[in-house]
């Protein structure tokens, strides 16, 4: 097998892969080399040695906005969304899979059904009901609603079902345990691995989220990083340097890669696990 | 005995309104009022809610869209935009599917590769648009510097192309950046399929002596399928639904504003932007993309099943 047209084949792969792979990092890499040269040089020359620009860029960028602040925003509404989220859905989908009640069908057909609506479809009804309630610039209409993630209750349900032997259940009941009891102490450590990969990538999407709290946030003070990062649009100082731009984009996507770097494994596999289960 | 059994079962059963109640008081609040909300003023012609006494117009706000050259232009260079992404993604997705699962090469080091290929997917779609649109930049962006510098090793002129100005190549970049941000997503979901596959298959055709595009044509790939179908209707929903990426790369301002407006985009107009706001209209915008979207979809899944006969 290991003749030599084979070994300079396999090579050839190895090379297409690493060239792709620097495609996915390449944008990163101009990002902070550029970040720390200032916008005249950007303009003028090409290099990949970092420049002197690091903190006049970083003064332009904070003048115009805290991005820190941003962050903190975001933190404020992806943290208690993707709490309730998992707490809500993992209630919910404990309660689909494992009583007999009436309508029990009925609300599973209905996630079914919402999971294929598109999310632009309820947007102006949702814009709405938010004004109505006087919820606009608050925090609420992007927290509550993640009470009822449809995508999370179906996996949880499926993940439940797989994993959570109703006689357990039974004998925890005959031990005396409540059904609060048995959800907190049986089935949420059962079903933790699942929660771990939806509640990754229900941080990330609530982290990323710009259309809903574009339109539900409008002041300046309350603004989500991704909303914050949108209102670079309209800042002359900022746009005629470049460098400033690229470091606004460095600074905000830091906090993702970290999590990343903590959490690959766990994001990975829920892509994988929504992919099979479906 | 039996009797008291089943009427605890029944006590144990009724918790289970209790569970679900959270959850189903939030889904009518803030998913099925506001679908519902929308289809109700899709058939008014509410300007601003809360401004003045809508009408009833029937179907006038549907006939209008239907009718509406702007609205088809928009419906058109959304399936352009997310045609020639579909095509790119799923195509260099499957492309790295086969590579991965080859028999014959068995390619190492699959686990950092597809973290690195999913990388751009982390990021936020403000952060890539602002990264890209420097890096675009007609005059001053790194991109146009490099194809510089690479002509200027030639000894030839380079006339600086506005990516992100013409609408000859605008909705094309956008593609190719939805494409750098989504294949490792694809190509993930693809490899989990081929993962899934059970080892005894591709040990019981090597015994048989079937070879590598046989094992990849009749065993690999009809076992996928239904993952491709999965990643295709989920990438066709969020593809008719694009905004983030064109709205923040385009400028009303601009000559390629009208190659780059989509149909959410043109919905946000009439939904949300102050001047031009006619929720009614905006509302059965909505309408009419869902049962694109509805259609496209089932098309999909009935041409998918089809094939397997």
């Amino acid at each position: 097998m290991n003749t030599i047209g084979y070994r300079i084949k396999k090579t050839i792969l190895y090379i297409l892969l690493v060239l792709l792979g620097v495609t996915c990092l390449l944008p990163f890499l101009l990002m902070i080399v550029n970040a720390t040269r200032t916008g005249n040089e950007i303009a003028t020359s090409f290099t990949l040695i970092p420049g002197h620009a690091l903190v006049d860029n970083w003064n332009t960028v904070f003048e115009f906005f805290n991005l820190f602040k941003g962050m903190w925003n975001s933190v404020k509404v992806a943290i208690p969304a993707t709490l309730l989220c998992l707490y809500f859905s993992a209630l919910t989908a404990f309660a689909l899979a494992m009583y007999k009640f009436k309508g029990n069908k009925l609300i599973f057909g209905t996630i079914l059904v919402f999971m294929m609506i598109p999310g632009q479809l309820g947007l102006i009804g949702f814009y709405n009901l938010c004004t109505a309630l006087h919820l606009v610039n608050s925090y609420i209409p992007l927290i509550i609603p993640a009470i009822a993630s449809t995508g999370t209750v179906f996996f949880l349900r499926q993940y439940v079902l797989s994993s959570l032997s109703p006689s357990l259940v039974e004998a925890a009941r005959i031990d005396g345990a409540s059904e609060l009891y048995i959800f907190h102490r049986i089935a949420i450590p059962i079903m933790s691995p699942g929660l771990a990969t939806m509640g990754i990538m229900g941080f990330i999407g609530n982290w990323n989220n710009y259309l809903l709290p574009m339109i539900i946030i409008n002041k300046n003070e309350k603004m989500t990083l991704p909303v914050m990062m949108a209102t670079l649009k309209a800042s002359t100082d900022i746009n005629a340097n470049q460098g400033a731009i690229y470091l606004s984009v460095a600074v905000s996507i830091i906090p993702i890669l970290i999590v990343f770097s903590f959490f690959s494994k766990y994001i990975i596999s829920s892509i994988s696990a929504g992919a099979v289960k479906e | 005995m039996k009797k008291r059994k089943k009427s605890n079962l029944t006590k144990y059963n009724n918790m289970g309104y209790v569970f679900v109640l959270p959850f189903v008081v939030v889904f009518l609040i803030f998913n099925v009022y506001p679908v519902l909300r929308t289809l109700y003023l899709s058939f008014t012609n509410t300007k601003i809610v809360g401004v003045g006494e809508p009408d009833w117009v029937g179907f006038n706000n549907y006939v209008r869209c239907l009718t509406d050259k702007f609205f088809w232009k928009a419906l058109w260079n959304t399936v352009k935009m997310w045609g020639v992404n579909i095509i790119l993604q799923l195509g260099l997705a499957f492309l790295l599917m086969m590579v991965f699962s080859d028999v014959k090469y068995k390619m190492k080091g699959l686990k950092v590769f597809r973290i690195v290929y999913y990388l751009p997917n982390l990021i936020a779609a403000t952060s890539v648009a602002f990264l890209f649109q420097t890096l675009l930049d007609w005059r001053y962006g790194t991109f146009n510097r490099i194809i510089l510098e690479i002509y200027k090793l030639f000894g030839m002129q380079y006339n600086p192309v506005d990516w992100l100005g013409s609408g000859a190549t605008a909705p094309y970049v956008i593609s190719v950046i939805q494409t750098w941000m989504w294949f490792g997503n694809s190509f993930i979901m693809l490899m989990a399929g081929v993962q899934g596959i059970s080892n005894d298959y591709f040990e019981a055709a090597a015994i048989d002596g079937a070879g590598r595009w046989t094992i990849f044509g009749k065993i690999t790939l009809p076992l996928i399928k239904p993952i491709m179908m999965y990643v295709a209707i989920t990438s066709l929903i969020g593809g008719l639904q694009l905004f983030d990426m064109p709205f923040l790369m385009s400028n009303a301002s601009s000559v390629s504003y009208k190659d780059m407006q989509t149909v959410v985009m043109y919905m946000y107009k009439f939904g949300f932007t102050t001047g031009t706001t006619q929720t009614g209209y905006a509302s059965a915008i909505a309408y009419v993309l869902f049962l694109i979207i509805l259609t496209v979809s089932v098309i999909q899944v009935k041409l998918f099943n089809r094939k397997e006969d």
